[in-house]
């Protein structure tokens, strides 16, 4: 079985994050760039498949810039087969990006197609439904463990859901989409000797045209503002106290 | 606990723009060094040591080692961050692919060892001895020895140790006792003691094997009779497997100042019938193995300096900008970080300014090695050679004692806290301290500088340094905003040449004087070695600014550290002149007992 694994290049977990002077969006400028962290748990799950030998080939795609190639030779060191790049400049939206993630479902014809639940960046938790919508596959979300039913033909998946005050197990029929939550896996370390052997694996690259996908934007962004400084606390005396501030300052009772 | 994170920016400024990663990338066996490898090499050895070394540093500090019987027990997460170490193939970075490494250059090694030792220096000092025996048996060793021995060196399956000193020998090795005596099968018999013996003894490996200075029955007396012997922890069978210990054994640990998860053993070899090993090289040639390595082993202490430096000054910054005390010394304003107290402020700058001078003048240096090693014009190479021979005991002496410096200042601007086990930076300080010891101290480093390197040669290369460094001036000077960096620097220059001239002039009557101003000398030409790698940044950064490339004020920062070693590091030059001339006179005139 072939699993697709979707990355995103995003701001560094690290990096304290500055809005421009003009407020249109995040400053991106000179700033440390990494693979979305949820990525990371999807590429780590799709190398784990192939290493229990139920998947066949990874393919890892990213949508993005030129220098988006960097997570791709990453998600290729952690033990991707192949990549895909979707090249362009343009911000993508959730829609535009599952519009050409689908295309390459269609191209690939991935039985798996695992991606992280949502990126740092954006935090949209889109992608990965829309991806399913958009080409007829059932979806596990937020997955918290993987499992691939035996048998030679492969044919369906258990995925633990991480819900609102439990678990939730779903039996999926493949192919699928399934979508990683924090706790699905711990991401292994690149080695030495698979860094070096990424640079030599095929990477791909496409356009949004060649793809037949439109990426213009739908949405227009207003207003970009940095979160409120958080302010120091205080001690109440009782919970009277309490109530009344919440009331009365807070105004959230 | 402190954390670490690799500080990758500064690195691959250094690399791209100082150090000469196109010019190594482009040597013949070096070609694998494109950028983009080695930000991706750099990248994923951060995650490696901030994820893996760094959490196991405090805790192998509080555990130690400890001897049981005759087994040596190290703390307890080194087996799981050895095993990663070893599986992830970081051992092997520079070391030849025939024998399962990757044969990169030193210059792309250095940084990614600058890292191991920054996240946990007491854990690298043993993937760091597996390098330098495999250096050692890849000079040395026999055709037929190479493949017994390397591949398991290289991947980590076996542990390395080197087996030098002796109680009477240390620094002076010529008084070695260790005895080889031929054995009819064709190996030989070793007996006698070896002592400081960094994870001589441990169970994180199936086998260890000691590398071991020792003399054969025939041996002429001082260090021309000094032969090197592989001794195993355990006797190799026929098909190359481990099968019984060898006459080998631990006898005691010490208890240390600092690294206190490597176990430093005393080695009692041949207790029965000997400790069996094999001759590696030719005999009687022992040392001049152990010289030909010993740049190398230097530059890798020197490293240490930087490294541990580097991890003082995130742990004094991330404390700097997070403790509130005090008030402003002029507007009498409370409640801000101490961050904003000049002292701490000027200690922070500073730290900053000499781990960029240091990190600049390392890593340049690796680039020397590699195109001293490389080059396909001989003279070339040749040039990089000599630079690298006059300046090894400069990179360790200088950069171990800047080293010690910045683990010192941390705990100063930590204040009580710094003092405290608690928050770290006290096991830094007491790590550091062993770095200006080992591998020789400062004092040997500054007598070979001035011995080997400067008189023995009547100051060639010294000279021919100091005009490279007079052309970089020159060159930093033609831009009006550098003037100033140009001018320091050239003061620096006037008074390094003034005293390499004064000390060329003495006779040899006066040679004893001259050694008591061996170390002055040595921060000396440090001291103008790192002005002269921060011109060279400052000058890099304003080329980009003029270009419009990179981060603006990150570049800007670059300068200004520049500016500020310039004004407050560099006038030391003239005062270790001062100490190397009068200090040496006055010394030479002292009678020791009046002390």
């Amino acid at each position: 079985m072939k699993v697709l694994v979707a990355v995103k290049r995003v701001i560094d977990y690290n990096v304290k994050i500055r809005v421009k002077p003009d407020h249109s969006d995040v400053d991106l400028t000179n700033v440390k760039m990494a693979m979305n962290p949820f990525c990371e748990i999807a590429v780590e799950e799709a190398v784990r498949l192939k290493e229990k030998g139920v998947a066949t080939e990874v393919v890892a795609v990213t949508v993005g810039p030129k220098a988006a190639q960097e997570q791709l030779r990453t998600a290729l060191a952690l033990g991707a087969d192949r990549a895909i790049h979707v090249q362009t400049d343009e911000a993508v939206e959730s829609l535009a990006a599952a519009k050409l993630l689908a295309k390459v479902v269609e191209e690939e014809q991935p039985g798996l197609t695992i991606l992280g639940k949502q990126a740092i960046d954006s935090d949209n938790n889109q992608v990965g439904q829309m991806l399913a919508a958009l080409t007829g596959r059932p979806q596990g979300t937020f997955a918290s463990a993987v499992e691939v039913d035996g048998g030679a033909d492969d044919k369906s998946l258990k995925v633990t859901r991480e819900i609102d005050g439990g678990l939730q197990t779903v039996a999926l029929q493949l192919p699928a989409i399934v979508t990683t939550d924090l706790r699905l896996n711990e991401p292994r370390y690149a080695k030495l000797p698979d860094i070096m052997k990424a640079k030599k694996k095929p990477l791909d690259t496409k356009t949004p045209d060649e793809l037949g996908v439109s990426v213009a934007s739908g949405l227009k962004r207003i207003r970009v503002e940095p979160p409120a400084e958080r302010q120091g606390g205080v001690k109440v005396g009782s919970v009277d106290e309490l109530v009344d501030k919440l009331k009365n300052e807070a105004k959230v009772l | 606990m402190i954390d670490y994170h690799a500080p990758l920016r500064d690195m691959q400024f250094i690399l791209d723009e100082l150090a000469g990663l196109p010019d190594v990338a482009a040597l013949p066996a070096c070609e694998e060094a494109s950028p983009d490898l080695v930000a991706a090499i750099l990248e994923e050895a951060g995650k490696f040591a901030t994820g893996v070394l760094a959490p196991t540093n405090r805790q192998g500090d509080l555990e130690g080692c400890r001897l049981e019987g005759e087994r040596v027990i190290v703390p307890e997460g080194w087996q799981a961050a050895y095993d990663q170490f070893c599986e992830s193939g970081w051992l092997g970075l520079s070391l030849p692919e025939e024998f399962g490494g990757q044969g990169l250059p030193k210059l792309v090694s250095t940084p990614v060892w600058e890292m191991w030792f920054s996240s946990n220096m007491a854990f690298t000092m043993l993937p760091q001895l597996n390098v330098g025996q495999a250096e050692a048996l890849l000079i040395a060793a026999s055709e037929d020895q190479k493949p017994t021995w390397l591949e398991k060196i290289v991947s980590g399956e076996w542990a390395a140790t080197m087996n030098l000193t002796e109680p009477q020998a240390g620094s002076d090795l010529a008084a070695t006792r260790m005895r080889a005596e031929p054995d009819p099968g064709g190996d030989y018999r070793l007996f006698g003691q070896k002592i400081y013996i960094s994870y001589g003894e441990h169970e994180l490996t199936p086998n260890i094997v000691h590398l071991v200075l020792a003399r054969l029955p025939d041996a002429p007396e001082g260090v021309k009779g000094l032969s090197l012997f592989l001794v195993p922890k355990y006797r190799l069978e026929a098909d190359g497997t481990p099968g019984e210990k060898n006459d080998v054994r631990c006898i005691s640990i010490e208890h240390k100042m600092g690294i206190h998860g490597s176990p430093t053993c005393t080695l009692s070899f041949g207790d029965n019938d000997g400790a069996v090993g094999q001759l590696v090289g030719e005999p009687h040639q022992g040392l001049k193995t152990m010289f030909i390595m010993m740049n190398e082993a230097r530059f890798g202490v020197g490293v240490q300096g930087l490294a541990l430096g580097e991890r003082a000054y995130q742990a004094a910054l991330e404390h700097a900008r997070e403790r509130v005390q005090g008030r402003n010394v002029v507007s009498g304003e409370t409640g801000l970080p101490i961050l904003h107290h000049p002292d701490v402020k000027r200690m922070l700058v500073g730290m900053r300014a000499r781990l960029l001078a240091m990190r600049t003048f390392l890593y340049t240096a690796a680039g020397w090695f590699d195109l001293a090693r490389h080059h396909p014009d001989a003279e070339v190479a040749d040039r990089h050679r000599r630079y690298v021979d006059l300046l090894m005991p400069v990179a360790k002496g200088w950069c171990t004692e800047i080293g010690n410096d910045l683990c010192d200042e941390a705990i100063q601007v930590f204040g009580g806290m710094g003092f405290v086990e608690e928050t770290g930076v006290a096991q830094l300080f007491r790590d550091a301290r062993i770095i200006t010891i080992y591998e020789g101290t400062t004092g040997i480093q500054a007598n070979d500088l001035l011995g080997r390197k400067i008189l023995r040669e009547n100051g060639e290369t010294l000279r021919e340094l100091i005009d490279d460094i007079r052309a970089c001036a020159r060159s930093v000077g033609k831009d009006d905003r550098l003037t100033e960096l140009a001018t320091s620097l050239d003061e620096m220059l006037d008074t390094l040449a003034a005293t390499a001239d004064w000390l060329l002039a003495q006779g040899k009557e006066r040679t004893a004087a001259l050694y008591g101003g061996a170390v002055p000398l040595l921060h000396l030409l440090g001291t103008v070695c790192g002005g002269w790698q921060l011109a060279r940044a400052a000058q890099a950064a304003q080329r980009q600014l003029d270009a419009d490339e990179g981060d603006a004020d990150y570049l800007a920062g670059i300068i200004d550290l520049a500016r500020f070693y310039m004004a407050s590091v560099a006038p030391e030059a003239a005062s270790h002149a001062r100490a190397v001339r009068d200090g040496g006179n006055v010394l030479a005139q002292f009678p020791e007992t009046r002390l």
